[in-house]
C-alpha cells in the first residue's frame, strides 16, 4: 500500500550490525547484546565519572526502576533494553543518584465517610538535608495531587511529570480493581522518581516533606500556603491576562515549541489510540486461537493414522496461543503505559507554555500601560524590571526543562518501540520453534514409513 | 427348510477384485491397475474460465461462468513432440451431472466430491458472491481436482460417460441421459426409511457412518473457527498500518528521531500487507479440508446404499418366511397367526380342497421365485460390501496420506509467516533503537 503525502525517507540501511555511516566516537553496539552494551556505557561512565571502580558506582544505581529514564546528556549513546533489563542507570550529573523512591503495596482504608486506597512510599538517601537516611510513609492519590500542585505552583514553566488520572472512562475499569491500582501504582512510582531525577525540582521542598513527614505533619502543612480562593483568584487574572498578551511578543523559540507541541500531541494521541486497538485485536486473536487448538484434539479421536500429527498440531497452536498471551502482556505493560504518559505530558507541555505566555503576558500589560504614562516612568521602571527579570528566568528554566524533556522522550521513545519489536520477535521465534519441530517429528515419520516400505 | 433369514452381510475371500453384478455396470470392465489409470495416460487440466451469458430453460437471460477443459495424451518417450490439445468448454451444472451419474451408476464406490456450490465459511474478505474473481479461481482448481481424482481412480476412470466428459463437446448431456441413470437412483424416502428400519446391517457400515458424521461435524467446525482466526489476524496486521503514517507524520517535526521513525513506519506497511498472502494460501489449505468434508457425504452415501440393500434383503426374507407359513397352514390345516382370511373362512366356511391346492401352487411357485430372488440379493449384498469395502480402504488410505500433508502444508505456512514476521520486526526493531 503506498501511502500518499509521505515524504520520503533516506534510502534504508542494510540490516548489519553497527550503525555504519555515522560519525561517533563509540561505534553502535549490537542490540541485543547486554555485554557489549554495556561496554562502551562503561568507557563514557570511566571518562564522565573519572572513577577508578566503575563497577562498584554502577552498583549503587536503583534497581527497582521500571523504565529507565535515563540519560539526556548522551544521546548520541544508545542503550541497549537488554542493559535496561539489568536495570541499570545512568545519570547525566556528575553526582551520583543520591535519592531512591519506591511506591508499593496499596492498602485499603475505610472509615465513616469513604475508602480510599494508600500506597507505601519508601525513600533511601545519603543527602545531608535528608535527617534520616530511610523514610517509609504512607500516601494517598489526593496527596500526589497537592504535591503536583505545589510543584505547579512553585515552577510555573518546569515541566512537572503527568500523574496518572483520577478516573479512566476508557475500558471501564473499577475504581478499585486489582489492575486499576497496580496500573496507578506503577505510574506514581514514575511521577515520583521523574521528579527525583529532575535537577530542579528533586530539591522542591514539598517534595522533601511529601517524602519525610508523617501523616498528620504532612495534613497541618498542607493547611498551610494559599487558600484556595486566593489560588483560584490567581488562576483567573493569570488566564485573563494571557488571554490579552503574551502571544504578540512571544520569541521565536517559543512559537516554534507551540507548534511542536501541537503537532506532537496530535500524532501521540493518535499512536495512544491505535497501541489500544492493536492490543484489543491481539486480545480477540487469542481468544479465537484457544478454541482452534483443541478442536483438533478432538479431531484425533476419531482418527487413527493422522491421530499424532493431529495432536502435533493443536499443541503448536496452543503454544503459538500462549506466546500472543505474552505479547500481549508486554503491549500492556510497556507501549501502553508509555504512550499515556506522554499523552498527559502533551497536555502538561500545552500548559507550561501557557503559564509562560501568561507570565510575559504581564510584563506586556504592564509595559503597555506605562506607555501611556510618560511621567510616572520612573516608578514603575523598577516593577518593570523585576517582570523582566521574571520573563527571563521563566524562559530560561522552560528552554533548558524542554531540552531535558526532548531528550527524556526521545530515549523513552526509543526504548519502548525497541522493546515492542523485541516483543514481537520473541513472540515469532517462539511460534517458528514450535512448528519447526513439529515438522520435524513429522518428515521423521515419513522417513521411518520410507524405510519400512524398503524392507522385503 | 432353508434358512429365510437374510444373512448379515460379510464379506467372501475367494473373489478377487471383480466389479460388482447386477445393477452394477459394467459387469465385463476390470478394474484398472494404477498404471492404467487415465491420469497416468491423460494429462487434464481446468486451465480457464470464463463469464457467459445465455438463455436458460425458461428462456429467461442468465449469467454463468465456464470453464475449459484441456486434455493432451501423454505419449511416453515422446521425442520433444507434445500431442495436440483438445479442449470444450464445460459448466458447473454438467459437472454435477456427472457426479450424480457416477453416484448413481457406482454406489459402491465413494465418489470425489466436487467443490463448494457457494461460498462458505468465508471470512470478512472474501466475499460470498459465485462470481468474485477469487471464488471462480478457487473453483476452477477444485473441479481440477475433482477431474484428476475421477481419472486416477481404478474404477471410475473406465467410465465412458466421464472419457465423454473430457473429449466430447456436443451431445453429451443427451448421452447421459440416455444411460436412464435417473431411474435407477434411490429416492431419498426410501433411503431413509430403510436407514431408520433395517435390523442387521453390517457394523463396519455402522462404525464407518459414525466417523463420517464425526468428520463432518469436526471439519466444520475447524473451518468455521479457522475463518474467525484468519480474520482476527487480518486485524491485528492491518491495524499496524496504521503506525506507517502516524510515524511519517510525527518524524516531520523531529530532527534526531525522524529518519528512525520514518523507516520504522515503512517496514510497518510492509508488515500489514504481508497478511494477505499470507492468508490467500491459508484458504487453498482450507480448500483442501473441504474436499475431506465433502467426502463425508460420499462416504455417507455408500452406507446408505449398504443400508438400502440390506432393508430391501430383510424384506425380501420377510416376504419369504411370511409366504412359507401361509403355505404350511394351508397345507396342514393349522391357523398358526391371525389372519383376515382365516377368519372369514372360519365364519364363512372352509374353502374347497381345489381352492386350496390352487393356492398352495401360487404360493409353491411365489415361494420358488422368492427364494431365488433371495438368493441372488444376497450374493449381490455380499458383492457390494465386498466392492465398496475394497473401495473405503482404498479411500481411507487416500485420505490419511492427503490430511498429513495438509497438516504438513499448514506447519509449512505457519513456519513461513513466523520467518517473515521476524525479518520484518529485526528491520523495524534496528530502525528504533537508532531513533
Amino acid at each position: 500500500m503506498e501511502a500518499e503525502g509521505r515524504v520520503p525517507g533516506p534510502p534504508l540501511p542494510p540490516p548489519s550490525l553497527g550503525s555504519g555511516g555515522e560519525a561517533e566516537a563509540d561505534p553502535d553496539p549490537p542490540a541485543g547484546s547486554p555485554g557489549a552494551a554495556r561496554g562502551p556505557l562503561l568507557a563514557a561512565a570511566a571518562e564522565v565519572l573519572a572513577l577508578d571502580d566503575e563497577e562498584d558506582d554502577l552498583e549503587v544505581f536503583s534497581k527497582d526502576t521500571s523504565l529507565a529514564e535515563v540519560n539526556s546528556f548522551s544521546p548520541s549513546m544508545p542503550i541497549s533494553p537488554s542493559s535496561m533489563i539489568n536495570q541499570y542507570k545512568f545519570e547525566d550529573e556528575p553526582e551520583l543518584r543520591d535519592l531512591f523512591i519506591t511506591v508499593d503495596d496499596p492498602e485499603s482504608h475505610i472509615t465513616a465517610i469513604e475508602t480510599f486506597i494508600t500506597y507505601r512510599v519508601v525513600t533511601k538517601t545519603s543527602r545531608g538535608e535528608f535527617d534520616s537516611s530511610e523514610y517509609e510513609v504512607r500516601r494517598r492519590y489526593q496527596d500526589f495531587l497537592w504535591l503536583k500542585s505545589k510543584l505547579e505552583a512553585a515552577h510555573p514553566t518546569l515541566i512537572i511529570p503527568p500523574l496518572p488520572e483520577k478516573f479512566i472512562m476508557k475500558g471501564m475499569v473499577e475504581r478499585f480493581s486489582e489492575e486499576f491500582i497496580e496500573t496507578r501504582r506503577k505510574a506514581l512510582h514514575k511521577f515520583l522518581n521523574r521528579i527525583a531525577d529532575h535537577p530542579t525540582l528533586t530539591f522542591n521542598e514539598d517534595f522533601k516533606i511529601f517524602l519525610t513527614a508523617q501523616a498528620w505533619e504532612l495534613s497541618s502543612h498542607k493547611k498551610q500556603g494559599p487558600s484556595l480562593l486566593s489560588r483560584m483568584g490567581q488562576t483567573v487574572r493569570a488566564v485573563a491576562s494571557s488571554v490579552r498578551g503574551g502571544v504578540k511578543n512571544r520569541p521565536e523559540t517559543f512559537t516554534e515549541m507551540n507548534d511542536y507541541m501541537e503537532t506532537f500531541s496530535q500524532k501521540i494521541n493518535v499512536l495512544d489510540k491505535i497501541a489500544h486497538r492493536i492490543y484489543k485485536e491481539e486480545r480477540e486473536y487469542f481468544n479465537e486461537m484457544k478454541e482452534y487448538g483443541p478442536i483438533h484434539t478432538l479431531w484425533s479421536a476419531s482418527e487413527e493414522d493422522i491421530a499424532d500429527s493431529l495432536k502435533g498440531v493443536a499443541s503448536c497452536i496452543d503454544k503459538c496461543c500462549k506466546a500472543t498471551e505474552k505479547r500481549m502482556a508486554g503491549l500492556s505493560e510497556n507501549l501502553l503505559p508509555i504512550l499515556h504518559e506522554y499523552v498527559l505530558y502533551s497536555e502538561i507541555l500545552m500548559g507550561v507554555l501557557k503559564r509562560r505566555d501568561q507570565i510575559q503576558g504581564e510584563l506586556d500589560s504592564k509595559v503597555d500601560a506605562l506607555a501611556n504614562k510618560k511621567p510616572e516612568k520612573d516608578l514603575f521602571s523598577e516593577e518593570i524590571g523585576k517582570l523582566e527579570d521574571k520573563v527571563e528566568c521563566a524562559n530560561n528554566a522552560l528552554k533548558a526543562d524542554w531540552d531535558r524533556w526532548k531528550q527524556n522522550m526521545q530515549c523513552d521513545m526509543r526504548s519502548t518501540f525497541t522493546n515492542v519489536a523485541e516483543n514481537n520477535l520473541r513472540y515469532y521465534e517462539e511460534c517458528l520453534a514450535t512448528w519447526e519441530s513439529f515438522l520435524a517429528s513429522q518428515t521423521v515419520d515419513l522417513h521411518v514409513e520410507e524405510d519400512s516400505e524398503d524392507k522385503p | 427348510m432353508e434358512s429365510a433369514e437374510a444373512e448379515p452381510s460379510d464379506s467372501r475371500p475367494e473373489e478377487d477384485g471383480a466389479a460388482p453384478r447386477s445393477g452394477l455396470p459394467p459387469p465385463e470392465q476390470p478394474v484398472a491397475t494404477m498404471e492404467d489409470c487415465l491420469a497416468k495416460k491423460m494429462e487434464i487440466t481446468v486451465s480457464e474460465a470464463e463469464k457467459r451469458t445465455g438463455r436458460n430453460a425458461m428462456n429467461m437471460q442468465e449469467t454463468y461462468t465456464a470453464y475449459l477443459i484441456e486434455t493432451r495424451a501423454v505419449e511416453s518417450q515422446s521425442e520433444g513432440q507434445c500431442a495436440p490439445v483438445d479442449s470444450l468448454w464445460r459448466r458447473y451444472s454438467e459437472f454435477e451431472l456427472l457426479r450424480n451419474y457416477l453416484s448413481v451408476t457406482y454406489p459402491h464406490i465413494v465418489v470425489p466430491p466436487l467443490p463448494e456450490k457457494r461460498a462458505d465459511f468465508v471470512w470478512h474478505k472474501l466475499s460470498a458472491d459465485n462470481m468474485d474473481p477469487d471464488f471462480v479461481e478457487r473453483r476452477r482448481i477444485g473441479l481440477e481436482n475433482f477431474l484428476l481424482r475421477v481419472a486416477s481412480h481404478p474404477v471410475l476412470c473406465q467410465d465412458k460417460i466421464f472419457y465423454s466428459f473430457l473429449t466430447q463437446e456436443g451431445g453429451w448431456k443427451e448421452m447421459v441421459n440416455e444411460t436412464g441413470f435417473q431411474l435407477k437412483a434411490d429416492s431419498r424416502l426410501k433411503a431413509l426409511n430403510a436407514t431408520f428400519r433395517v435390523k442387521n446391517p453390517d457394523k463396519r457400515f455402522t462404525e464407518l457412518k459414525h466417523y463420517s458424521d464425526e468428520l463432518q461435524s469436526v471439519i466444520s467446525h475447524l473451518l468455521r473457527v479457522r475463518a474467525r482466526v484468519a480474520d482476527r489476524l487480518y486485524g491485528v496486521y492491518k491495524v499496524h498500518g496504521n503506525y506507517g503514517r502516524v510515524f511519517s507524520e510525527w518524524s516531520a517535526i523531529e530532527k534526531e528521531m525522524g529518519d528512525g521513525l520514518q523507516s520504522a513506519g515503512h517496514h510497518m506497511d510492509v508488515y500489514a500487507a504481508s497478511i494477505d498472502d499470507i492468508l490467500e494460501e491459508e484458504e487453498h489449505y482450507a480448500d483442501q479440508l473441504k474436499e475431506y468434508l465433502f467426502y463425508a457425504e460420499a462416504l455417507r452415501a455408500v452406507c446408505r446404499k449398504h443400508e438400502l440393500m440390506q432393508y430391501d434383503l430383510e424384506m425380501a426374507a420377510q416376504d419369504l418366511t411370511s409366504k412359507k407359513q401361509q403355505c404350511e397352514e394351508l397345507a396342514t390345516g393349522t391357523v398358526r397367526t391371525f389372519s383376515l382370511k382365516g377368519m372369514t373362512s372360519k365364519l364363512f366356511g372352509q374353502e374347497t380342497p381345489e381352492q386350496r391346492e390352487a393356492k398352495i401352487k401360487v404360493l409353491e411357485e411365489q415361494i420358488q421365485e422368492g427364494e431365488e430372488q433371495l438368493k441372488s440379493k444376497n450374493l449381490e449384498g455380499r458383492d457390494f460390501v465386498k466392492s465398496a469395502w475394497a473401495d473405503i480402504e482404498r479411500f481411507k488410505e487416500q485420505k490419511n496420506h492427503d490430511l498429513k500433508e495438509a497438516l504438513i502444508s499448514y506447519a509449512v505456512m505457519q513456519i513461513s509467516m513466523c520467518k517473515k514476521g521476524i525479518q520484518v520486526w529485526t528491520n523495524a526493531k534496528e530502525c528504533f533503537s537508532k531513533m
